[in-house]
């Protein structure tokens, strides 16, 4: 049996690995990809060390460090279920089951959902998640951004540069995120912003063509190629049924990242810590070990 | 012999990063297609698999949208 298991390798999960590892912990870290949302992100300004790092960059470094030490790694694995039953918990993936005598979990946040007719048919058919990821295959076309905040500002900056014109799509009066951003994005001559408007549907032959938006009551069509949605994220917690979790779905965690269940521990975006932070959640990260580590030395089952 | 790979990618998505990384500490050779940078292999890569996503996979003829280590191994006999 393990002496830990970690779901996640973001940054709360490899930096929770990482001080396992240094207190000889027996670890198993089972995850879907490695790096999470960091390896997502375009620009890091604001992980101390390092002026600036690109999210691929900064989740290889992460990476690097994780290997140096002698872990067990699962990756491209999801968990489906957690159970506790006495003190010995099991871990529950698509393709196999793990055990052990502690668990953090640390599974992080996936993007929201639009769910509106077209959105799945048209996945990866002109509609992303990623702008990161896929916005340079948007030279020269139309795009919509749906959302209002920073994400949906930092990925409409990638796009001013790549795409013929930017849409956009903002629930709210007046786009929020950071000054400064809102400022840059604005100055772009190639976007128009569309206020008090949701997207109603998507639609296209083979690949995406064109969005419904309502706009103050009003249905328009808007010409697109590509959509990027960018209206926030949600917690990996479905699996954690045990779990006691916030309105939001986020796991709910005291400051020693103990949750409600003895042995479970969670750290990082998908626990109600405030602020969503790559800093915030490899420090989450460690705290979890550490308390996870005290745990397996107070209970030696 | 070795099996003709190419992979479309772009230089910022992680999973390409990924994917290309693995094919590397498995010693196989292959041909990286940056689609940001060449409009052609963009198109041809959507012609290909019928999608926008990136990474494409193409190994010796069979098509692999994203880094899924399991058809990537079975493709490669590794």
């Amino acid at each position: 049996m393990n002496d830990l298991i970690i779901i996640g390798a973001g940054p709360a999960g490899i930096t929770s690995a990482v001080y396992a590892a240094r207190k000889k912990l027996d670890t198993l870290v089972v995850t879907r990809d490695i790096g999470g949302q960091a390896a997502w992100s375009a620009d890091i300004e604001n992980y101390t060390g390092y002026q600036f790092i690109s999210g691929p960059e900064l989740a290889r470094k992460f990476e690097e460090h994780l290997r140096t030490y002698d872990l067990k790694l699962k990756e491209g694995e999801s968990v489906s279920q957690i159970i506790k039953e006495g003190h010995e918990i099991t871990v529950i993936t698509e393709k196999a089951s793990y055990r052990s005598r502690s668990l953090i979990v640390a599974s992080g946040k996936r993007s929201r959902e639009l769910g509106v007719p077209g959105e799945k048919e048209f996945k990866n058919k002109g509609l992303t998640y990623c702008a990161t990821c896929d916005g340079p295959l948007f030279q020269g076309k139309d795009v919509a951004v749906i959302g209002g905040g920073n994400s949906s500002l930092d990925a409409a900056l990638q796009l001013i540069k790549i795409a013929r014109s930017v849409f956009i799509v903002n629930m709210t009066d007046s786009l929020g995120g950071d000054v400064v951003m809102r400022d840059k994005v604005l100055s772009g001559g190639n976007v128009t912003v569309f206020s008090n408007s949701e997207v109603e549907a998507i639609s296209g032959e083979k690949f995406v063509s064109a969005i419904k938006i309502k706009r103050q009551g009003k249905y328009e069509d808007l010409a697109v190629q590509g959509v990027f949605v960018e209206i926030g994220l949600v917690p990996n917690s479905d699996f954690a049924v045990p779990l006691e979790k916030n309105e939001i779905g986020e796991i709910k965690v005291n400051n020693r990242n103990e949750t409600n269940i003895p042995a479970i521990f969670a750290a990082g975006d998908v626990t109600d810590v405030p602020e969503k932070q790559i800093i915030i959640a490899a420090g989450e990260g460690a705290k979890a070990s550490l308390s996870a580590f005290r745990y397996l030395a107070r209970n030696k089952f | 012999m070795a099996k003709s790979v190419k992979i479309y990618s772009t230089a910022t998505c992680p999973f390409c990063i990924r994917a290309k990384q693995y094919l590397s500490e498995n010693n196989i050779t292959f041909e990286n297609y940056d689609v940001s940078a060449d409009q052609a292999k963009a198109e041809e890569m959507i012609k290909k698999s019928g999608q926008m996503g990136v990474p494409v996979l193409d190994i010796e003829g069979e098509i692999i949208v994203g880094f899924d280590k399991e058809r990537i191994n079975k493709a490669l006999g590794l």
